[in-house]
């Protein structure tokens, strides 16, 4: 696809709006419809759309095998981090109230902080299965 | 009325797809139409003032993965083996199974009833502090990230474990932790790991 010159400009077009859709959803969950599970998947389409038009080894060098699943890893690192650092100021594990003492933005900030984590897991763990799937034969096929 | 209408013709078309994917033994066609399937249950969703499901189902379901199982296509066949037997017991038993569910459906409470079992426990007292004493409008949030966090803690896990155990099975990690994308060829994983990034200018030369 990478010759079509179609596929290419409509993909550099929708990269952009893509991710800011999904980190609108990321961070607008506690006010509207979405969250870190939806938001996750929708960025890792678009940069599983600029694998698919450009190549898997273009879209390996923007997040490389590594770098990804250290983020796999950083996203449940952060959701168990909330909870540890809630228990370790007083309350229970999660228990959000307890980041900064008072119930609105102590909320706020724990609900934040966990779709965030949820989001950077979704994103890289969709990445890490496309990738997977899609670039194990081409590498078997070299 | 509109919306009973709108459902009842979601339903057929869920029906109408559902036979079509059973039918059908391409499977392209059987992972595009899965895909229409979900769009089809999110857009029932939607009409059911279910919208962050809808939104889910419309984004993993009908989006990601069609991605994944085309990807995945590359490792089967475009047609299914065809099956001459027909076995009249596991027919049977399908038939029997929906019979079942068929009967449980009628014990099931009135869609929207408010004196349904689920609509007693604790979501009465979710919808009355989300939004007054959390100060989070979207119920659907606190519910998943704070009143039942542990939960969703644990979903996050399942999803962790998922993409590791795909990448160990697939991608060739090694316990050594040396990405090694060729399982076949390890000697020269280290010289193709060196390539890749020399020759990573050439197709950014040809990308502008």
């Amino acid at each position: 696809m990478k010759q079509n010159p179609v596929f290419r400009v409509v993909a550099k077009i929708l990269f952009a709006p893509i991710i800011m859709f999904g980190l609108y959803v990321q961070f607008h969950g506690d006010f509207g419809p979405g969250g870190g599970f939806q938001a996750g998947v929708i960025i890792a389409a678009a940069f599983i759309l600029h694998a698919l038009v450009f190549g898997l080894e273009a879209g390996r060098q923007v997040i490389s095998a590594r770098v990804n699943l250290w983020m796999m890893a950083l996203g449940v690192t952060i959701y168990g981090a909330v909870g540890i650092v809630s228990m370790a100021k007083g309350g229970l594990f999660l228990d959000y109230t307890a980041l900064t003492g008072s119930v609105a933005s102590g909320q706020h900030i724990g609900i934040i902080l966990v779709e965030f984590g949820v989001g950077l897991t979704v994103t890289s763990v969709m990445l890490a299965l496309f990738h997977a799937f899609a670039g194990f034969v081409e590498d078997r096929a070299k | 009325m509109a919306g009973l209408i709108i459902n009842i013709f979601l339903l057929a078309l869920l029906v109408l797809i559902a036979v079509m994917v059973v039918r059908s033994g391409r499977l392209y066609a059987v992972i595009v139409m899965s895909g229409a399937y979900s769009l089809t249950s999110a857009a029932m969703f939607v009409n059911l003032d279910a919208v962050d499901v809808a939104f889910t189902e419309a984004a993993v379901g009908a989006g990601i993965s069609t991605v994944l199982f085309l990807a995945a296509m590359a490792y089967v066949p475009a047609d299914e083996k065809p099956s001459q037997n027909r076995n009249l017991l596991a027919g049977l038993i399908c038939v029997g199974a929906g019979a079942l569910l068929l009967l449980a459906v009628f014990d099931l409470p009135t869609l929207g009833d408010p004196m349904a079992p689920v609509h007693q426990h604790v979501a009465p007292r979710y919808l009355a502090e989300s939004g007054s004493a959390l100060h989070i409008p979207n119920v659907v949030t606190t519910v998943l990230a704070s009143y039942r966090g542990f939960d969703t803690l644990g979903e996050t896990i399942v999803v962790f474990t998922a993409g590791l155990g795909v990448l160990m099975l697939l991608a060739g990690f090694t316990r050594t932790g040396r990405i090694n994308p060729v399982p076949a060829k390890t000697g020269s994983a280290k010289k193709d790991g060196g390539k890749s990034k020399s020759s990573s200018a050439t197709p950014k030369g040809s990308k502008v």
